[in-house]
């Protein structure tokens, strides 16, 4: 049975030439970057060229890069950070009702445990963010804004660069965060033009392997970090260097970057066909923007739960989801956000490309969805 | 505790209920210490012997006291246990093991009492008399502590039995009950919520060896939810020891209900098939009930007029352990027996998919029988059946 994989927001299969990188490093060039001889030196040099790659891919400088574990690691830093580094400054925090689980659940800790005063603007009808409404609610208390580039379920694209701008008019001491995890690689930015003070992300949805992110942090902001050790990434993310995985995501990058253009016009083509498929069932509901991230496209089968329908596709090789990977069966809370009616939440399916899918990918999941809908019985959602 | 080598220490298992079995009282001594053995597979090996309603478990060669004593916490039929040391029967042994054994726990604390029980009558100090000389010579060994007969920070207890004094601290509660296995075995319907797991483990208590069976219905539930029973078919085993598990496939049934019947009879007629299947099963494989973790009025399948329904025409006795326990009672049991994590894993299970929107929560039986005669019903039963798996889980 031919595998076809559509998840890849969940994660993304690791590039072989990305892999390659790592295990050379695992196994050649395996100093310890503080270690005063030559093979740390070495690596060392191996780190500071992965970190060259990535400011480069993101648009900032090489010392505005510090490495983590992943985008999980990256949303905590930045949200406790500030809030631990700038309390005295206020005690609010605002974002959004659609943002990723490890950017709420922080600042639901924040507010229970500190009683940081968070406040949560819901989403447009589609899934984006209005800045006009997120700012309006930024006061002099207010210590931090963090809003997704690209939300991960539905693909809606925020104006950050709005909302950076807008916000630092009413109070320009507040520090402008975003998730920025399905945004790169899919959309086209640059973290000095989005005016952005912090911004995560995570290697393994770009084809570098799990365990690997980036926080960005803008020259100059403060940040209090949440482990202390040996001082490695200036102290804000203390531990020794993952050396291997931050090289195959230095690598995986750089192929990104170079590529975006063109792999924005096959997301593009994909996209044009998955709508034109989708069109043809008048049953089916569309749940993204049109104007989304190109590589995320989600829709609802009224009366087919999401979950009995994920697993009928994948008994025949085709993998997609409902929400985000990382909420495992719950209902979806950006879909409930965007006020749809509860049986477009329950049934709602995530089915997300990479460079590697094709159209026949998509006609293939078409071909098992109308098998689906046909072999599966209706719920009474 | 420390103890000098060459001074031995054992495990002393009290027997609760068992004690009071008159004649059978061998037999269910013997299947105790059968199922104490199974517990302890890992740990090390022992030697068990039973005299006055204790057994001593006695280890041979190294083992893992504290865990040892953990595992056997768990099996039915212990009222109370302890780790204690093995001493001569005299005094000055006595005292000097006492001392030994608990100094660190005496050095901590800064009240104690000494209890004696005194089996052996030719010993030639009575109980009393053993309380006042050991509290003395102990208070003397440690000036910082007082006596104290009510709420003392230390216990120290000995017990001077037939071929050996034994010295130990306070007894921790055993599991209760009466051994696995010393009431037959029972079917037990395992769906993957809070309750079914804590009704299992609650007539293991009683006696029952288990058995479980589980509806299976693909893609409408996921290897994730059959990997959940079986996650909470392991811990059960702690208790309950090995649990062969029957899964049954049981989508057709839920389609075919779907397609046929009546909406509002769904989830009623649904549970009759489980309790036919999980019977027939029940019988081939020597079971003589069958257990649900049902409770009364929790949801509309479990109303009274429901239970009647599902009831009806089944031979075995079905037996409801939590029927009368609020959902919070049954939590707090399933959080004791370490089931309630696995339990809470958000994965659609059998019932959320077919949930009628209006479920008859007052089904009259002759309604439902109708609506099953729509139905291939002895077909359905045996097509299930014969596509049954089972799978024998153990403690990992």
């Amino acid at each position: 049975m031919r595998e076809i994989y559509l998840d890849n927001a969940a994660t993304t299969p690791v590039d072989p030439a990305v892999a390659q990188v790592a295990v050379r490093v695992m196994e050649e060039l395996y100093g310890n970057p503080s270690s005063l001889h030559k093979k740390g030196l070495e690596a060392q040099l191996l780190l500071e060229k992965a970190r060259e790659q990535m400011a480069d891919a993101l648009g900032c400088q090489p010392e505005e890069v510090y490495f983590t574990s992943g985008a999980t690691e990256s949303n905590n830093i930045a949200i406790q950070g500030v809030f631990a580094a700038h309390r005295r400054r206020g005690n609010t925090l605002i974002s959004t009702a659609v943002e990723h689980s490890s950017v709420r659940s922080p600042l639901q800790m924040l507010a229970q445990q500190q009683n940081a005063n968070v406040v949560l603007v819901g989403p447009q009808p589609d899934g984006s963010i209005d800045p006009d409404q997120l700012c309006r609610e930024v006061t002099g208390d207010t210590l931090l804004v963090s809003c997704n580039l690209v939300n991960s379920e539905v693909g809606a694209v925020c104006d950050l660069a709005a909302i950076a701008r807008q916000a630092k008019k009413r109070n320009p001491k507040v520090l402008v965060h975003t998730d920025g995890v399905q945004a790169f690689g899919k959309v086209d930015f640059s973290l000095k033009k989005l005016g952005v003070d912090l911004a995560s992300f995570s290697g393994h949805k770009f084809h570098a392997p799990k365990g690997i992110g980036v926080l960005y942090v803008k020259k100059g902001v403060r940040l209090q970090p949440l482990c202390y050790g040996g001082g490695q990434e200036k102290g804000l993310r203390p531990g020794t260097e993952n050396v291997p995985l931050a090289c195959a995501m230095g690598a995986a990058a750089a192929a990104a970057k170079e590529k975006l253009a063109r792999h924005r016009a096959h997301y593009a083509a994909l996209r044009a066909h998955f709508l034109e498929k989708a069109e043809q069932f008048p049953q089916l509901c569309i749940n993204m923007p049109p104007d989304g991230a190109p590589n995320i496209c989600n829709i609802s089968v009224p009366g087919y739960r999401s979950e009995t329908m994920i697993h009928f596709l994948a008994e025949r090789g085709i993998y997609v989801s409902g929400g985000s990977a990382c909420s495992k069966g719950a209902d979806s809370h950006v879909l409930t956000a965007m006020g749809l009616p509860r049986n477009r939440i329950k049934s709602a399916l995530r089915i997300t490309f990479s460079p590697l899918n094709t159209l026949e990918d998509i006609d293939a999941f078409f071909d098992a969805l109308v098998q689906g809908m046909n072999q599966i019985t209706r719920s009474n959602d | 505790m420390k103890l000098e080598s060459g001074t031995k220490e054992l495990i002393l298992l009290k027997s609760g209920e068992i004690a009071l079995k008159g004649l059978n009282r061998g037999s269910f001594e013997d299947l105790m210490i059968k199922n104490c053995k199974r517990a302890l597979r890992g740990v090390g090996e022992f030697r068990f012997t039973k005299a006055q309603s204790t057994i001593y478990a006695q280890p041979v060669g190294d083992c893992d006291m504290e865990e040892a004593l953990d595992r056997l916490s768990r099996v039915f039929g212990i009222a109370a246990l302890t780790r204690a040391a093995v001493v001569e029967k005299d005094m000055e042994a006595i005292r000097k093991t006492a001392a030994q054994y608990l100094e660190e726990e005496l050095k901590a604390a800064s009240t104690f009492k000494v209890a004696a029980k005194r089996s052996d009558k030719s010993f030639p100090m009575t109980s009393p008399e053993i309380c006042r000389e050991l509290g003395g010579w102990l208070l003397r060994q440690f000036p910082h502590l007082k006596v104290d007969v009510e709420n003392p920070d230390v216990l120290v207890v000995v017990e001077v039995r037939d071929f050996a004094a034994y010295v130990h601290g306070a007894q921790l509660p055993g599991a209760g009950g009466i051994p696995v296995g010393s009431s037959g075995r029972a079917m037990l319907l395992l769906s993957g919520g809070i309750d079914s797991p804590v009704a299992g483990v609650m007539m293991a208590k009683r006696g029952l060896s288990i058995s479980a069976v589980h509806f299976y219905s693909p893609p409408y539930t996921s290897e994730r939810a059959l990997l959940k029973v079986k996650t909470l078919c392991e811990k059960m085993t702690r208790y309950c020891g090995t649990i062969p598990l029957h899964i049954v496939p049981f989508t057709e049934i839920s389609e075919a209900i779907k397609e046929h019947c009546r909406e509002d009879f769904g989830t009623v007629i649904m549970r009759r098939f489980m309790m036919r299947i999980a019977q027939d099963i029940a019988l081939q494989e020597e079971c003589s009930g069958l257990i649900t973790g049902e409770s009364v009025g929790q949801v509309a399948s479990q109303t009274m007029a429901s239970l009647a329904c599902t009831q009806a025409g089944l031979t075995l006795p079905v037996l409801r352990p939590v029927i009368g326990m609020d959902k919070e009672e049954i939590i707090a049991i399933s959080r004791k027996i370490d089931t309630f994590e696995t339990s809470i894993q958000p994965f659609d299970d059998c019932c959320t998919v077919f949930t009628p929107r209006h479920p008859k929560t007052k089904p009259r039986l002759e309604e439902v029988l109708k609506e099953e005669q729509k139905l291939d019903y002895e077909a359905l039963v045996q097509r299930a059946i014969a596509q049954t798996t089972k799978e024998r889980l153990s403690p990992r």
